[in-house]
C-alpha cells in the first residue's frame, strides 16, 4: 500500500502550520518526519491517518490492505493513551472487541501480541503500576493487534528516558523487521530518525514546508554496528546543520496559547 | 575515613508528614462523652437543656421497643432512597447528555445556573399543591435537590476524560457508543462518584427539612415532636440515628469508590 499527501495544508486560527506538502509513503518503507516543535509533523501525522481534516489538501491511498487487517492506520502515541481502568490484556483487547472476530480468535491475537512484546507477565497489571517503558509496549501490543497496514507513531519515545529509549528502539526494529510493515515515524530526535527510517523528510516550522528528503541506504540490521555508526554519525552532523538553526528559533519562541502540534 | 576537620552535615529535611495515629480518634470520643456524663451528673449543665449520653441510650433502648419508632425509620429509609435514587438517575442522564452534546449543554448549563441554587425546600409548598402532602411531595424535594449536582458532577466529569484517549479509541474505529460506554463514562467515574457524595448530603438534609415542614412520621418529624415535647434525650437520639445514617451512607460510598477505583 502507498499513501501519497498531496498539497496538505492546515492551519490553527492565523497560525498556519503545515503548507502545501507533498509526500509519499511507500509500501514497507519506515518514513521519519522530523522538525523541531511546532513545525506541524504530529499535525501532519494526523491528517495521514484520517484523525484530523486539513485544512487544504488530500491523502490519497493506492493498493488494499491486507485482508486480515482490521484497522489499516493505526497509531502509536507520545503518551501511550492507554484505558488506566482496563488491565494490559484488556487494553490491546480493546481495539479488537468492536470487530466481528471470534472471541477465540480475539484472545489468540492478544496473547500473540503480548508473547511478542514480552508483556506475558504483565497482562493483568493496570497501567500505572508500569514502567513508562512497558506502558509503551502495550501501545504496540495494541497497535500489533490489529495487524495493521500503515503504522503512525507519534513521538513514541519522547516520553521515556534514555535508557528504556534505547532498549525500546532496539525491540522496535527487531519487531519491524520480522514484519516490515509500512511506518511513518514522527520524532523531533535525530538519532531515532537515522537508526529507524529508510527516508528522513524534514520539516521546517512556521509555515510547516517539506525542506528535505534524505535518503539512508544502509539496512536497519546494519546501523547498530560500530562502522554503521561512524557512517550515520557524518549523516547526522549533516542533517543537523539544515535543522540547527530553526531549532534554535524554536527554542526561543514565547507560546502563544499554548501549543499547537 | 574519618577526618577530625569533617562535621555531619545538620539534618534540615523531615516534618510537615502526616503519620496514623490509629487510637487518638477513640480516646478523644470516649474522654468527650466521659466528660459530657460527668457535667450532666454532677450538676454543671441541665440536663433537661443537655442530657446525658446514658440517657440518650436509654432512650434509644425504650424507643427501640416501640412500634411507631420504627415507622419514623423505615418512612425516611423509603423517602431518602427513592428520591435519591430518581434524582441521581436523572442527573446522569441529563449531565451525560450535556458532557457529550453541545445543544444540551448549550440549554442545560444556564439552565443548570440558573436553578441549582434555589434552596430546593423552598420549592417543597409548591410540590405538596401539586402531589398532596403524601409522600411525592417530599420524595421530589430529596430528587431534584439530588439532581443538580449528580447533573453538573457527571458533565465536568466528562469534560476531564483526557481527549487523547477519545482521539485513541476513534483511530482504532471503535463505534460511537462504544466510546461512550468504554472510555467516556468510565474517565467520568472519579468525578460522578465525587458528585455522588455531595448530592447524598444534600439528600439527607432536605430529608430532615421536608419531614420537619409536613409529615407524620420520619426522623425528622420525630425530632420535632420531640422538641416541642421538651424531650431532649429523644430528640438527641435521633440526632445520634442521622449521623449514624450520615456515616453509613459515607462509609458505603468509600467501599463503593475504592471498588469502582482500583485503577487508580
Amino acid at each position: 500500500m502507498e499513501l501519497i499527501a498531496e498539497q496538505i495544508g492546515h492551519r490553527y486560527g492565523d497560525v498556519v502550520a503545515l503548507e502545501k506538502i507533498d509526500l509519499t509513503v511507500h509500501e514497507g518503507e519506515i518514513l521519519a518526519l522530523i522538525g523541531p516543535s511546532g513545525c506541524g509533523k504530529s499535525t501532519l501525522l494526523g491528517i495521514i491517518g484520517g484523525i484530523l481534516k486539513p485544512t487544504s489538501g488530500r491523502v490519497l491511498v493506492k493498493g488494499a490492505p491486507p485482508p486480515d487487517s482490521l484497522n489499516p492506520y493505526t497509531y502509536i502515541f507520545q503518551d501511550f493513551a492507554l484505558l488506566p481502568w482496563r488491565t494490559v490484556e484488556d487494553n490491546v483487547a480493546f481495539a479488537l472487541e468492536h470487530h466481528p472476530i471470534p472471541a477465540r480468535e480475539r484472545m489468540a491475537r492478544v496473547e500473540d501480541v503480548l508473547a511478542r512484546t514480552g508483556l506475558l507477565d504483565f497482562r493483568r497489571a493496570f497501567p500505572k503500576q508500569l514502567s513508562g517503558g512497558m506502558r509503551q509496549r502495550v501501545g504496540i501490543a495494541r497497535a500489533l493487534a490489529v495487524r495493521p497496514a500503515v503504522l503512525l507513531l507519534d513521538e513514541p519515545l519522547s516520553a521515556l528516558d534514555a535508557q528504556t529509549r534505547a532498549l525500546l528502539m532496539e525491540d522496535f526494529i527487531a519487531l519491524w523487521l520480522s514484519q516490515r510493515t509500512t511506518a511513518v515515524y514522527v520524532t523531533h530526535n535525530l538519532n531515532e530518525a537515522l537508526r529507524l527510517a529508510d527516508r528522513v523528510a524534514i520539516l521546517s516550522r512556521r509555515p510547516g514546508r517539506l525542506r528535505e528528503i534524505v535518503r539512508i541506504d544502509m539496512p536497519q540490521a546494519e546501523r547498530g554496528t560500530p562502522a554503521g555508526q561512524v557512517r550515520l554519525a557524518a549523516l547526522h552532523d549533516q542533517l543537523w546543520q539544515l535543522i540547527k538553526a530553526e531549532a534554535q528559533v524554536a527554542e526561543r519562541e514565547v507560546l502563544e496559547g499554548g501549543a499547537h502540534e | 575515613m574519618s577526618d577530625p576537620n569533617a562535621r555531619a552535615i545538620e539534618f534540615r529535611g523531615g516534618g510537615f508528614v502526616i503519620r496514623p495515629y490509629r487510637g487518638a480518634a477513640i480516646v478523644f470520643f470516649v474522654v468527650l462523652i466521659a466528660l459530657w456524663e460527668t457535667a450532666v451528673r454532677a450538676g454543671w449543665v441541665s440536663a433537661l437543656a443537655l442530657p446525658a449520653p446514658s440517657s440518650i441510650v436509654k432512650a434509644f433502648y425504650d424507643l427501640a421497643g416501640s412500634g411507631p419508632f420504627w415507622r419514623n425509620i423505615t418512612d425516611s429509609l423509603f423517602r431518602i432512597v427513592v428520591g435519591w435514587s430518581v434524582g441521581s438517575a436523572a442527573g446522569l442522564v441529563i449531565g451525560a447528555a450535556m458532557g457529550i452534546w453541545s445543544l444540551p449543554r448549550a440549554i442545560g448549563i444556564p439552565a443548570v445556573s440558573a436553578l441549582f441554587p434555589i434552596p430546593k425546600i423552598a420549592l417543597l409548598p409548591l410540590f405538596i399543591l401539586w402531589f398532596g402532602i403524601g409522600e411525592a411531595s417530599k420524595v421530589a424535594t430529596i430528587a431534584i435537590g439530588v439532581f443538580f449536582p449528580t447533573a453538573i458532577a457527571t458533565y465536568t466529569g466528562i469534560d476531564g476524560v483526557p481527549r487523547n484517549l477519545i482521539r485513541m479509541a476513534q483511530s482504532f474505529g471503535s463505534p460511537w457508543p462504544s466510546i461512550v460506554w468504554k472510555v467516556i463514562l468510565p474517565g467520568a467515574l472519579p468525578g460522578i462518584l465525587a458528585g455522588i457524595r455531595i448530592s447524598a448530603s444534600f439528600a439527607l438534609i432536605l430529608l430532615v427539612a421536608a419531614e420537619m415542614i409536613g409529615a407524620q412520621y420520619g426522623i425528622g418529624a420525630f425530632i420535632l415532636t420531640a422538641g416541642n415535647l421538651m424531650q431532649t434525650d429523644q430528640l438527641l437520639a435521633g440526632v445520634v440515628m442521622l449521623s449514624m445514617l450520615g456515616l453509613i451512607i459515607g462509609t458505603a460510598l468509600t467501599r463503593l469508590e475504592k471498588w469502582l477505583l482500583r485503577w487508580r
